[in-house]
């Protein structure tokens, strides 16, 4: 099962199919030549000139601030669902709550973009709100499909828990409110930062939904890309680019190794306590105090 | 049972837990495809915004104008027909180039040992978070007359003179197995990952071949890993838009890029909502396969 298979082979050159592009759009970020296939020597000189384009400044700046107001209010509403599909085994209309939990994930974008559009129109002319649409529309179709992430990601964890901690706090007489803030939060701390931060990746990147969506003079970094992208490979768009993947890539590491070091240490602390049992359970509790350190 | 007690526990905010994503993802994602079947009934016009009221009340009648025009455009017109073979066809072939790729990749994945597995789940997991417009980006610098892929073969002699790659659906093909790919292995793996070794050694025992146990056993057992992954690239892949655009060309027909062509371009909400509504009567099957499939994960039942 050790040898280097047919299955190894593969993986490798997967891995090379999906970081390869990207590698060679950082490198050509750095190119000093115009002509975008001809290499010029290095050079950081489209990265300095991104600084003085207001347009696409401007444009940064509203996206990171949709993807914040994103990141927590579709972390708070995917880890109420994940808690209710989690916890709540039977209620009227479980099965259309599953279903709408879901869907998000896999439905294609125009229909959820032109969908969410037409429900802000229709709103518009019904009750006169949303009276225009921008940063606040784009905010609310954001968080619906990345809560749809972190209700995946969140719910994993809370089904890994052990609910006897749960059921021995709320038997001590703890409010169930109490018991989740107190003892089930904590306890997926890790995931709800994995999907935080995925939320304000995803929210970052998405061009469809915001086209749809958005309104005159709420134009958000993807929608200036693409855009600029239409007309062909530039130098200014392979700079901006590579300032993405890098900062998204080091989000993801960060989550990553942020959810890696929690796991570790619960683990760590169960195989303790478990020592601690099994000596106790010995008859040489008295050791225990030096063995578990 | 626990999680009954736990439930009978919940008190009247039990409600409320329930109710505020409910009633959020009522009002955000099922409502507004109500709104898009009533839009596919009325007709374009020059106003703000730009289709008619299908019902009216005057004089104590309530008229209801369904207008079945855009259907009957969309079913007479060769080119939608051809985006929608063409939105399946791409989106059946792309899923299986993903599924012959990703299964080897989960499979090394989940085969190797405890360390590595979290280091290459974090590889593969990194792309799927980055904007899947600068990944196809990416590709439009390698693929063009004049770019690297071009530059590589003609320097070693293979070629003559440039191929075109780009704008043509080869380079659609290459765009969606390559952006997709990462959303097929994640579900193989978290199946394969759960299997029992001791099923193949046993097989093994009795004399099976390694590709007799691995057909026999590990396909079948990764059965809800195939589809929750074939489902993730297939479903998305028949509406993209983003990847169509930027790598097709011009005889790249696509629904997703037809429908914001009539959207964007040509301002008919009408017919955009129409071939909307269609797409997603070719999609509810798969995406209730999928919600099922998801639903056991999610729940925990295998």
């Amino acid at each position: 099962m050790k040898r280097f298979g047919f299955s190894n082979l593969m993986l490798w050159a997967g891995l090379l199919f999906i970081y390869l592009p990207m590698v060679i759009l950082v490198i050509y970020s750095f190119n000093g030549s115009r002509l975008v296939t001809v290499w010029g020597g290095w050079s950081v000189k489209w990265y300095v000139g991104l600084l003085d384009n207001s347009q696409l400044m401007s444009a940064v700046a509203r996206s990171l601030e949709i993807a914040f107001y994103t990141a927590i209010a579709a972390t708070a509403l995917g880890t109420l669902a994940a808690f209710v599909l989690t916890r709540v085994p039977r209620f009227r209309g479980r099965t259309l709550f599953g279903g709408l939990v879901t869907a998000p994930l896999v439905m294609p974008e125009v229909i959820t973009g032109l969908s969410l559009l037409l429900l802000f129109v229709a709103m518009a002319q019904l009750i006169g709100w949303p009276a225009q649409r921008g940063i606040l529309t784009i905010w609310i179709a954001h968080t619906t499909f990345c809560s749809a992430y972190v209700a995946v990601v969140v719910s994993a964890r809370l089904r890994e828990l052990d609910l006897s901690i749960e059921e021995a706090a709320m038997d001590l007489g703890a409010k169930p409110w109490k018991v989740f803030i107190l003892i089930t939060i904590p306890m997926i701390a890790p995931s709800l930062a994995a999907g935080a931060m995925m939320s304000f990746a995803l929210s970052l990147d998405d061009l469809v939904l915001a086209s749809f969506v958005s309104g005159p003079g709420s134009t958000t970094l993807p929608m200036e890309i693409f855009s600029a992208v239409r007309l062909g490979v530039k130098p200014e768009i392979n700079a901006v680019a590579s300032l993405i993947l890098l900062v998204v890539s080091f989000a993801t590491f960060l989550a990553w190794y942020f959810t890696r070091r929690a796991e570790e240490r619960r683990k760590r602390a169960m195989q303790q306590a478990m020592e601690v049992m099994a000596e106790e359970a010995a008859g040489s509790s008295w050791k225990s105090g030096t063995q578990a350190a | 049972m626990s999680l009954s007690k736990l439930s009978r526990l919940l008190p009247r905010g039990r409600h409320a837990v329930i109710g505020v994503p409910f009633v959020w993802l009522f009002l955000f994602f099922l409502l507004p495809f109500f709104i898009v079947l009533k839009i596919s009934f009325a007709m374009a016009d020059v106003a703000i915004p730009p289709y008619t009221e299908i019902y009216s009340y005057v004089d104590q009648q309530l008229q209801v104008v369904l207008n079945l025009g855009n259907y009957l455009m969309l079913s007479e017109d060769e080119l939608y027909l051809a985006a929608y073979l063409g939105s399946l066809k791409t989106a059946f072939f792309s899923t299986l180039l993903c599924l012959l790729i990703g299964y080897p990749m989960a499979y090394a994945i989940a085969r190797s040992s405890k360390e590595m597995q979290t280091v290459y789940l974090l590889l593969i997991m990194m792309p799927t978070w980055t904007a899947i417009l600068i990944r196809v980006y990416a590709w439009m610098g390698i693929l063009s007359s004049n770019g690297l892929l071009n530059n590589l073969l003609m320097g070693i002699g293979l070629i003559d003179e440039p191929l075109q790659i780009l704008n043509t659906n080869v380079a659609v093909y290459i765009g969606v197995v390559y952006s997709y790919l990462p959303f097929m292995v994640l579900p193989l793996y978290a199946n394969l990952v759960k299997h029992d070794m001791s099923l193949l050694e046993a097989a093994s025992d009795l004399g099976s071949s390694n590709f007799n146990s691995f057909w026999k056993i590990t396909v079948p057992l990764s059965k809800n890993g195939i589809i929750a992954g074939c489902m993730l690239v297939f479903i998305p892949v028949v509406g993209e838009f983003v990847i169509p655009e930027l790598l097709g060309g011009p005889q790249t027909l696509m629904i997703g890029k037809v429908l914001w062509q009539e959207f964007f371009n040509n301002r008919d909400w009408p017919v955009a909502s129409a071939l909307a509504v269609i797409m997603l009567a070719i999609l509810i099957v798969p995406i209730i396969l999928f919600n099922r499939n998801q639903a056991k994960e999610l729940e925990g039942r295998t």
